[in-house]
C-alpha cells in the first residue's frame, strides 16, 4: 500500500526557505538577551502569519511583562483553513525552524513549557515531530539549562486536534487544550494576560514562530526590508486549484494577484480566493491587487479557479464548510451560514428574489460585526465577495432553467 | 466529584477574570467612559451592560442571567465600542479603559434585527400555544425590536421529538434558542451536570448525556433550568387538566394544600411586584374553583419537625448514650425532593444520614388519606390529594412508588406556583381581588415554623425553636424567636447553639453544642457533603439541604424570571408573615397536639408515625445505563 | 459488555489518567488514545473517564460531539474519510466519489454491512497541492485515482 510520499524539496527562499544551521538563532538570543530579541522582532514588524496579522512583538512584550508563575507559548499548528498547507510543509521539511522559534519565544517571555497544537489530520507528523524534539533533547535544545545556560528551561509537547477547524482560533484552541468544546471565548480577557490554564500565553502561528529564528539570525531590519512597508517579509503562500504547479512558495509581501499567477502557471483563471474560505473571492479585474495585510490579505491560501468552474457550486462548497466548521455557540454564524449556503441554493436554482438577497447580504454584514469570533466574522466574506465581484454569473439563472445544482456533486 | 473551591464551568463561561494591576475597590479605581455621548464613571472592570444598567441605558439580553456567568453567546446585547472594528458584546465586555460606547446605532439595531430574525427562524411552534405565551424572553424581544415578519423563514416541521419521559421537566429542543442558561444552569449553578450543548455548527442542540431521555439520567428534577429558560423549550409536566377532570368529578372529593413558598410568590403572576403573600386571597379563590378542602402544608410542616426534631433527639441519644455506631450523624433534612434525589445519585453511600421523614407534601397526603377520611368518614378512595408547590421535584417525588403508605397513591398531583395561577385564570378569577378566608379544619392551623419552610435555613431556625425548648424547657434565645444564624442567602451557613440546663429526659444533652449547617442549591450541597466526606463535619448535628437556590421560595415552579433581588423579596414576606403568626413554634400548634393524642399516638417517631410519615431511600448512584 | 471486558477499560483508563493528569486537560489525549485502540468511545468508557478525572458524563458526551474525529459509538473497523473542500472537489472528488460508493455499494455516511469501512466525508486535509486526497484511519493517501482509491480500498481489512 503507498502512503503519502513526503516530497523534501530542496526549496529556496527569501526568509523562511533560506540556509539555516538548526540551534544557532536559540544560542544567539540568549547571547543577546531578552531585550535585544524585542527589539529585533519590534523592528522586523512581524506580523502574526495566521491570517489576523496581529504585530507579534506586541504580543510577546505584553506575555514578557506580565508577571506570572506560569506561562505558555503555542504554536498553533490547527492549520485548518481550506486551500492551506504551508505548515505542513514547514513542519514536515523545516521542523528545526519552527521550534527554535518556539524555544525563543519561550526564552524571550519567560515560559517554560511549548505546546505544539497540531491538528489531528496530520497525525502522520506526530512520530516525526517527536523524533526531532527528542533530537533537540540530546542536543542540549530543549529541557533543563539549555545550551547551558543556567535557568533556561523550556520545553515542547504535542497535542493533538480532532478533527475542528475552529480550534484555529486562538481562545478555541486553548478551550481545547484545557479539554473543553473548541469554543472561542469572549475577548478580551485576551490570551496573552488570561491564556491556557489561566496563565498568559503566546499563541502564534507555525509560520510565525519560523520566521523569528532567521529574524534573530539576520536582523529585524534585514526582514523588514522584504515585502511592503505594511507587510514585511516574506510569505509562503499555498496555491492550489487550477494551476500547473500547485504547492508552497515562498515570496515577498506584495506581489500582485497577476504574478503570482504567471508563477504557479495558471490559465484562463477566472477567480482567485485569496485566504481560503474564509477570505474573499477576487474577478479579473481585481487581479493586480497586491497581495499584504493592507490589501488582499491572506494567511496563505490562494485557489485559482479557471473559466470552466461554476462559482456558486465553490461558493456552496465554502458555506457547507462553515455550517459544519461553525462551533455552534453564537447566533450569528450558527443561524447565519446555514441562512447563507440556503440562499446560495436559491441562487442555483433560480429560486430566489432579489429582496431575499439583499436580505442575505446585509445578514452577512452583521454576521461580519457581531459574531464572537473570526470564523464568524469571516465566513460571510465569500458569499459577499462573490456577489460583488461575479454578479452577472451569480444571478443568471432563472426557475425555469433545468439547473441541478442544488445537488453536491 | 473533588471537593474544589472554583467552578468548573469552561472558562468562557465563567465569569470574566480582568487581570487588574491593583485592587480596585480598595482604591476605588474609577474609569471614564461614555455612553451614547454621555460622560460617567464606572468601577474598573463593570461590563458594558452593567454601566448601562447603572446610567438606565436598556441593552436587551437573551443568554445573560444574573444568577450565572457570562456566556456572551446570543449576542443580542451587540454595542459599538468605538476602538474596534466589530460589535461587542455588552454582557461579557469588562471595561478597562476609556472608552465610547453606542448602544443604539444603525449597525447595532440591525444586528439585534438580524439576531432575532436567525433565532425565529430555527424556532419552531406558535406563540398561542406555548406555555410561556406572554411570558416569553424571545416574544418580548421580537416585539420590541419591531421584527414583523419571518425574514428567514419559520420551520415547518419538528427536528426534535418533545421528551416527556419526566414527571417533572418537559423538554421541547424545537423551541430551544441555545442561549445555555440551561446548561449553566445544570452544570455550574447546580453541580448536576445533566445538560450540556451537544454537536457543533447547526447540528449543535441541548441534550443528555448520549441523547437519553430525561428520565434515565441523573437529572434531580430541580427545575432550575425550567426558571432560566427564556424560551417555552423547558416547562414543567402540567397536570391541571387532571386536577379540572377531579374537580367535575362529582364523585371525588378534591383536597388541596398549599406551600407558604406559592402563596409569596403567585402575586408575580398576577402582575404584582415580588414580596407579597395572598394567603387569604389564594383560599378563596381555590374554593371558587371547586377544590372541596383547602389545607395548610405548614400544618405538615409542623409535623415534619416534630418527627424529623424527635428523630434527631433520637439519633443524638443513640449516639452519645448508647454508643451505637451504626447510627449516623450528622442527620440531613428530607423535605426538599430535589435533594433527595441528589444524594441518592451522587452519594448513596450516605443515606443513611437523610432524615427518613418524609416531606411535609407527602406527609399530608398520607395523613389526609388516613386521618382526615377517618375523621370525616370519607372513603379514602375518592380522596384526591392536590399539593402546591413551588417545586417541580415534588411531581416526581409524589410518584415515587414507595409514597403509598395510607394503602393509595399518598398525594395525586403536585401542582407548581405556576400551574396553579393557570388554572386560577382559567377559573375566571383575578388573585389579588379576591376577599381573604382562612384554611379548613382539621388542617387548618400551623405555626410561623411550618412557614418558614419556604426559605432557606426556614427548617433549621423551625427545629431549632422547637428542638430546644424540649431539651431544655425554654424558648430559644433570640429576639422574636428569629435565628438570625439560619437566614440570608449566604451559600454555606454555619453555627452553633449551646444546650444549657436541660429537663430530665435530656441530661444527656447537658453542654452540648449543636452544631448545625444550613446550605441551599446542589453546588453548595456538594461542597458539604465533601466537607463530610473528608470528616470535616464529625461534631456537626444537623444539617440543612435545600436543592434550590433560596430554598423553597427559588424552587423550579415559582414565577419566571427569577434572581437574587426577587428571591430576596419573596423570602421577606415569607418572615413578615411568620412574625404576624400567633403561634410560632411547632410542637404548640393545637391540631399537632390534636393529631399526636388521637392518631398518632405512639407520639412522634412512633410506630404508627413510622408507617404513614417516614419513607426510605434508593441507592440510585450515578451510573447511566 | 462482559464484566471482564469493563475491568479491563476500567484499567486502562486508569492507565491513561497516569499518563496523562487527572486535570481536565487530560481529556482530550485520553479520549483520543480510546478512539485509536478501540474505534470508538463507548458510554461506559465515558463514565468512566468523567470518573476519573472528576467531571460530569454528559460533559464527556459533549466534548466527544464537537470533535469530528471523537465518536461514541463504533462506525466500522477502517474509516474513510474523503476531502471535500474546494481543492479536492476542484480535483475530481466527485469522480472518486461516484467510484466508491459503487463499488462498495453504500453511499457517504454510511457503513458497509460487514462493519469494514465507514465511508465519510470530511474538511481541508492540508493536501490541496495533491488532491484529491483521502485518509484511511490515520494514513494519508493524495492524488487519488477513481481506480487507485477502489483498488486502496479493496486491500483494507
Amino acid at each position: 500500500m503507498e502512503t503519502m510520499q513526503i516530497e523534501k524539496t530542496s526549496r529556496k527562499g527569501i526568509v523562511l526557505f533560506s540556509e539555516y544551521v538548526a540551534g544557532s538563532a536559540i544560542r544567539k538570543a540568549v547571547k543577546i538577551g531578552r531585550e535585544e530579541v524585542l527589539f529585533e522582532l519590534r523592528d522586523s514588524k512581524l506580523k502574526g502569519r495566521g491570517g489576523a496579522g496581529f504585530p507579534t512583538s506586541t504580543k510577546w512584550m505584553i506575555t514578557a511583562a506580565a508577571s506570572a508563575p506560569k506561562k505558555y507559548i503555542v504554536c498553533n499548528a490547527d492549520e485548518g483553513e481550506p486551500g492551506t498547507f504551508k505548515d505542513r510543509v514547514l513542519m514536515m521539511e523545516h521542523p528545526e525552524i519552527v521550534f527554535d522559534g518556539m524555544v525563543i519565544a519561550g526564552y524571550t517571555i519567560g515560559a517554560k513549557t511549548g505546546i505544539l497544537y497540531l491538528r489531528g489530520e496530520y497525525y502522520y507528523m506526530l512520530e516525526f515531530l517527536e523524533n526531532h524534539l527528542s533530537g533537540m533533547r540530546e542536543k542540549n535544545l530543549l529541557g533543563k539549562n539549555i545550551i547551558a545556560k543556567e535557568g533556561f528551561d523550556f520545553d515542547i509537547q504535542i497535542r493533538l486536534g480532532s478533527g475542528a477547524y475552529v480550534c484555529g482560533e486562538e481562545t478555541a484552541l486553548i478551550e481545547s487544550l484545557e479539554g473543553h468544546r473548541g469554543e472561542p471565548r469572549n475577548r478580551p480577557p485576551y490570551p496573552v494576560n488570561t491564556g491556557f490554564m489561566g496563565c498568559p500565553t503566546v499563541v502564534n502561528n507555525v509560520e510565525t514562530l519560523a520566521s523569528v529564528p532567521h529574524i534573530i539570525m539576520k536582523s529585524g531590519k534585514w526582514f523588514s526590508e522584504y515585502g511592503t512597508d505594511k507587510s514585511t517579509g516574506s510569505k509562503l503562500f499555498s496555491v492550489s486549484g487550477d494551476c500547473e504547479n500547485p504547492g508552497v512558495y515562498e515570496l515577498p509581501w506584495g506581489m500582485t494577484i497577476t504574478e503570482v499567477l504567471d508563477i504557479v502557471g495558471a490559465k484562463n483563471t477566472k477567480a482567485v480566493q485569496v485566504g481560503g474560505a474564509s477570505g474573499i473571492c477576487l474577478s479579473h479585474a481585481q487581479f493586480n491587487r497586491k497581495l499584504s495585510y493592507e490589501d488582499a490579505s491572506t494567511g496563505g491560501s490562494i485557489i485559482v479557479f479557471n473559466e470552466s468552474r461554476d462559482i456558486l457550486h465553490i461558493l456552496q462548497n465554502f458555506m457547507e464548510f462553515f455550517v459544519e466548521e461553525s462551533c455552534g455557540q453564537c447566533t450569528p454564524c450558527r443561524i447565519g451560514n446555514v441562512k447563507l449556503l440556503e440562499g446560495v441554493k436559491k441562487l442555483r436554482n433560480g429560486n430566489y428574489t432579489f429582496a431575499e438577497i439583499r436580505n442575505l447580504r446585509e445578514l452577512g454584514q452583521t454576521m461580519q460585526v457581531a459574531s464572537k469570533c473570526g470564523l464568524g466574522q469571516s465566513s460571510p466574506n465569500a458569499f459577499l465577495s462573490i456577489l460583488d465581484n461575479f454578479s452577472a454569473e451569480v444571478f443568471q439563472y432563472t426557475s425555469s432553467d433545468k439547473h441541478n445544482g442544488v445537488n453536491n456533486e | 466529584m473533588n471537593s474544589k473551591t472554583e467552578s468548573r464551568a469552561p472558562v468562557s463561561q465563567q465569569a470574566l477574570r480582568v487581570q487588574q494591576p491593583f485592587d480596585s475597590s480598595q482604591i476605588g479605581a474609577m474609569v471614564t467612559i461614555e455612553i451614547n455621548e454621555k460622560k460617567m464613571q464606572v468601577p474598573l472592570g463593570t461590563t458594558i451592560l452593567e454601566a448601562c444598567a447603572q446610567n438606565q441605558v436598556q441593552i436587551p439580553t437573551l443568554c445573560h442571567h444574573k444568577d450565572l456567568c457570562t456566556a456572551g453567546v446570543c449576542r443580542i446585547c451587540v454595542v459599538e465600542v468605538d476602538s474596534m472594528k466589530t460589535l461587542q458584546a455588552a454582557c461579557a465586555f469588562p471595561i478597562t479603559q476609556q472608552i465610547k460606547i453606542k448602544t443604539s446605532t444603525e449597525k447595532v439595531r440591525k444586528a439585534r434585527r438580524h439576531i432575532i430574525d436567525l433565532l425565529l427562524s430555527e424556532h419552531y411552534g406558535e406563540c398561542y400555544t406555548c406555555v410561556r405565551n406572554k411570558n416569553c424572553e424571545l416574544r418580548s424581544l421580537a416585539s420590541e425590536y419591531g421584527v414583523d415578519g419571518f425574514t428567514f423563514g419559520h420551520p415547518e416541521k419538528r427536528k426534535h421529538d418533545i421528551d416527556k419521559s419526566s414527571f417533572s421537566v418537559m423538554r421541547d429542543m424545537d423551541k430551544c434558542v441555545l442561549c445555555r442558561r440551561c446548561v449553566r444552569t445544570c452544570i455550574d449553578l447546580q453541580e448536576v451536570g445533566v445538560l450540556e450543548a451537544v454537536g457543533r455548527g447547526d447540528q449543535t442542540h441541548i441534550t443528555t448525556f448520549m441523547g437519553k431521555p430525561l428520565s434515565e439520567v441523573i437529572c434531580i428534577n430541580c427545575g432550575q433550568c425550567v426558571n432560566r429558560c427564556p424560551t417555552g423549550a423547558l416547562y414543567t409536566n402540567d397536570p391541571s387538566d387532571d386536577i379540572w377532570r377531579a374537580i367535575d368529578d362529582k364523585k371525588k372529593h378534591v383536597v388541596i394544600q398549599t406551600a407558604p413558598s406559592p402563596r409569596a410568590a403567585i402575586c408575580e403572576e398576577f402582575g404584582m411586584a415580588a414580596g407579597t403573600s395572598l394567603t387569604g386571597e389564594l383560599n378563596t379563590a381555590l374554593r371558587r374553583i371547586g377544590f372541596d378542602r383547602v389545607f395548610d402544608t405548614n400544618f405538615a410542616a409542623d409535623l415534619t419537625i416534630m418527627e424529623e426534631g424527635t428523630e434527631l433527639l433520637n439519633r443524638l441519644k443513640s449516639v452519645v448514650v448508647d454508643k451505637d455506631t451504626s447510627v449516623k450523624l450528622p442527620q440531613f433534612t428530607s423535605c426538599s425532593p430535589g435533594w433527595v434525589k441528589f444524594i441518592e445519585h451522587f452519594y448513596p453511600e450516605y443515606l443513611d444520614h437523610l432524615s427518613t421523614a418524609k416531606s411535609p407534601q407527602q406527609m399530608f397526603g398520607a395523613v389526609t388519606k388516613t386521618f382526615y377520611a377517618q375523621e370525616y368518614n370519607i372513603n379514602p378512595e375518592d380522596i384526591v390529594t392536590v399539593a402546591v408547590m413551588p417545586c417541580s421535584a415534588k411531581k416526581f417525588e409524589c410518584n415515587r412508588p414507595e409514597m403509598d403508605s395510607s394503602g393509595f397513591k399518598d398525594v395525586d398531583y403536585g401542582l407548581t406556583t405556576r400551574e396553579l395561577a393557570k388554572m386560577i385564570k382559567e377559573g375566571g378569577i383575578f388573585l389579588p381581588e379576591m376577599p381573604k378566608s382562612g384554611f379548613d379544619d382539621p388542617f387548618g392551623e400551623a405555626s410561623g415554623a411550618g412557614l418558614i419552610f419556604g426559605a432557606t435555613g426556614g427548617v433549621m431556625e423551625a427545629a431549632l425553636r422547637t428542638a430546644y425548648e424540649l431539651v431544655t424547657g425554654r424558648e430559644v434565645p433570640f429576639e422574636k424567636l428569629r435565628i438570625e444564624a439560619c437566614r440570608g442567602f449566604e451559600g454555606i451557613k454555619q453555627a452553633s447553639v449551646k444546650l444549657k440546663n436541660c429537663v430530665p429526659d435530656y441530661t444527656f444533652l447537658e453542654g452540648v453544642d449543636l452544631k448545625f449547617i444550613v446550605a441551599h442549591g446542589t453546588a453548595n450541597a456538594r461542597q458539604v457533603m465533601e466537607m463530610l466526606k473528608a470528616g470535616e463535619l464529625n461534631d456537626v448535628h444537623f444539617i440543612e439541604i435545600m436543592a434550590c437556590p433560596g430554598g423553597c421560595l427559588g424552587g423550579g415552579g415559582q414565577p419566571i424570571p427569577t434572581s437574587p433581588e426577587i428571591r430576596k423579596k419573596r423570602a421577606e414576606a415569607i418572615y413578615a408573615e411568620d412574625e404576624s403568626m400567633t403561634i410560632r413554634k411547632s410542637h404548640e400548634n393545637p391540631r399537632i397536639k390534636y393529631i399526636y393524642e388521637k392518631f398518632l399516638t405512639d407520639g412522634p417517631c412512633g410506630h404508627k408515625s413510622h408507617k404513614l410519615l417516614h419513607t426510605h431511600y434508593t441507592k440510585r448512584g450515578n451510573f447511566i445505563v | 459488555m462482559l464484566i471482564y471486558e469493563r475491568n479491563s477499560l476500567v484499567d486502562e483508563i486508569v492507565d491513561l489518567t497516569v499518563e496523562y493528569g487527572k486535570e481536565r486537560s487530560a481529556l482530550l489525549p485520553i479520549l483520543q488514545t480510546l478512539q485509536l485502540r478501540h474505534k470508538c468511545i463507548s458510554d461506559f468508557a465515558q463514565q468512566e473517564v468523567a470518573r476519573q478525572l472528576s467531571i460530569h458524563p454528559v460533559e464527556v458526551y459533549s466534548v466527544i460531539s464537537f470533535y469530528t474525529f471523537l465518536h461514541p459509538e463504533s462506525q466500522g473497523r477502517n474509516i474513510v474519510r474523503l476531502c471535500q473542500t474546494i481543492s479536492c472537489d476542484l480535483a475530481g472528488k466527485c469522480y472518486l466519489v461516484k467510484a466508491i460508493e459503487r463499488e462498495l455499494g453504500i453511499k457517504f455516511g454510511q457503513t458497509t454491512k460487514d462493519k469494514r469501512i465507514k465511508l465519510e466525508f470530511t474538511n481541508c486535509l492540508g493536501m490541496c497541492d495533491q488532491g484529491p486526497a483521502m485518509v484511511i484511519n490515520e494514513r494519508v493517501f493524495t492524488k487519488v485515482t477513481p481506480e487507485r482509491a477502489v483498488a486502496i480500498l479493496n486491500e483494507v481489512k
